[in-house]
């Protein structure tokens, strides 16, 4: 049991890392030279960073709110996973820690859809999309995977 | 002790010279639609009384070029709107120089009036001072300003989870409570005394 519960805790620590990183860094796209979305439009020139505020479109905003909430509901799941540990009558189900996760993982799988489906538009030639993208997608199983888990997952002493 | 008094009345000069320089506001950037008016307001901060002979004047500088114009000159309680320049027949001045306001309004816009506006104000004896400027963004449209959709998505949801937990735990409370009154007048402890359980108890059995 011990076994299951640290893999559980690991595997969610996983996840808030990787949104962590996905929202924070700013490489959903990059150029070579130039990374750009979610915040900020950064070129690398000698070294040295020159950066602009990314474009005001409507979607772009859209996946910034959607990542960001993904983060925030990760954290208070893991939270509510800490407190219910320790309160909830045995035998009982971790049921608040699963909702907040499965809407977190919810929350990953729009701002990641949005922006494959609407990023087409801004890209230039030889654009790449960048690892923050790509941990992203993987963030949408690995937290819905979590939740199911603690959906599953029954409190025993 | 005389140095120190001297160098005491020094510090004290320099700060009072500080204290009376002339601290003109202004906005930091103005966005207007097409052929919409714009209020450019400007105002002053000084230690002086409003003298008479304050003066405001407004400069103009288009975006890429190097020099402004002036466009506009209050002095000596009479108002000097630019007749020859980009702005003639379309400058007001709406402002109130006794209540130290130097706002300006110009009319119908044009994508050529982008640009710096400069707002310079004379409180004598208070003239030192540095201007302010405001810069002035002429859109076709108004656009989403940066940060405004991802806020409100935000709160929104934050909002609606708090609302939700709100109300949770007042339906827990309020049920609870039914619970307790229920069970309270069954023992028959205070069925005599209190109306108000009373009333409770026959309100949830209609």
């Amino acid at each position: 049991m011990l076994a299951i519960l640290l893999a559980t805790i690991v595997l969610h620590l996983t996840d808030l890392i990787i949104l962590f990183i996905s929202t924070c860094a700013n490489a959903w796209r990059t150029d070579g030279v130039r990374n750009y979305h979610l915040w900020y439009d950064c070129t690398q020139k000698n070294g040295e960073a020159d950066c602009s505020g990314t474009s005001d479109a409507d979607w772009l905003q859209a996946v910034q709110a959607l990542m960001v909430l993904a983060t925030i509901f990760c954290l208070i799941s893991f939270i509510f996973f800490l407190c219910q540990l320790f309160t909830l009558v045995k035998g009982g189900r971790f049921f608040f820690t699963a909702v907040f996760q499965v809407l977190a993982s919810l929350f990953v799988m729009s701002g990641a859809i949005i922006y494959t489906v609407m990023s087409p538009e801004m890209k230039n030639e030889n654009d790449a999309y960048g690892y923050a993208f790509v941990l992203a997608w993987l963030a949408f199983p690995l937290t819905l995977i979590s939740g199911f888990i603690y959906i599953v997952l029954r409190k025993k002493e | 002790m005389l140095s120190v008094l001297a160098l005491t009345s020094v510090v004290l000069l320099s700060l009072a010279s500080q204290i009376t320089a002339i601290v003109v506001y202004t906005s930091w950037e103005k966005h207007a639609l097409v052929g919409s008016d714009v209020r450019l307001s400007c105002s002053f901060f000084s230690w002086h009384w409003t003298s008479p002979d304050v003066t405001f004047s407004w400069q103009y500088r288009p975006d890429g070029a190097k020099e402004g114009i002036s466009i506009f000159h209050y002095g000596g309680g009479v108002a000097y709107v630019d007749n020859k320049g980009p702005f003639r027949d379309r400058l007001e001045f709406v402002g109130n120089p006794s209540r130290r306001d130097g706002s300006i309004l110009i009319k119908e816009l044009d994508f050529s009036d982008n640009g710096t506006f400069t707002c310079d104000a004379k409180n004598p004896p208070d003239i030192v001072g540095h201007s302010s400027s405001v810069r002035l963004l002429v859109f076709e449209k108004v656009p989403v300003q940066a940060g405004v959709v991802t806020g409100a998505i935000i709160g929104v949801v934050l909002g609606l989870l708090i609302l939700i937990v709100a109300i949770y735990y007042l339906m827990r409370f309020l049920v609870a409570r039914r619970v307790f009154s229920l069970s309270m007048s069954k023992h028959g402890k205070k069925g005599k005394g209190k109306e108000g359980t009373q009333q409770k108890q026959a309100g949830p059995l209609k």
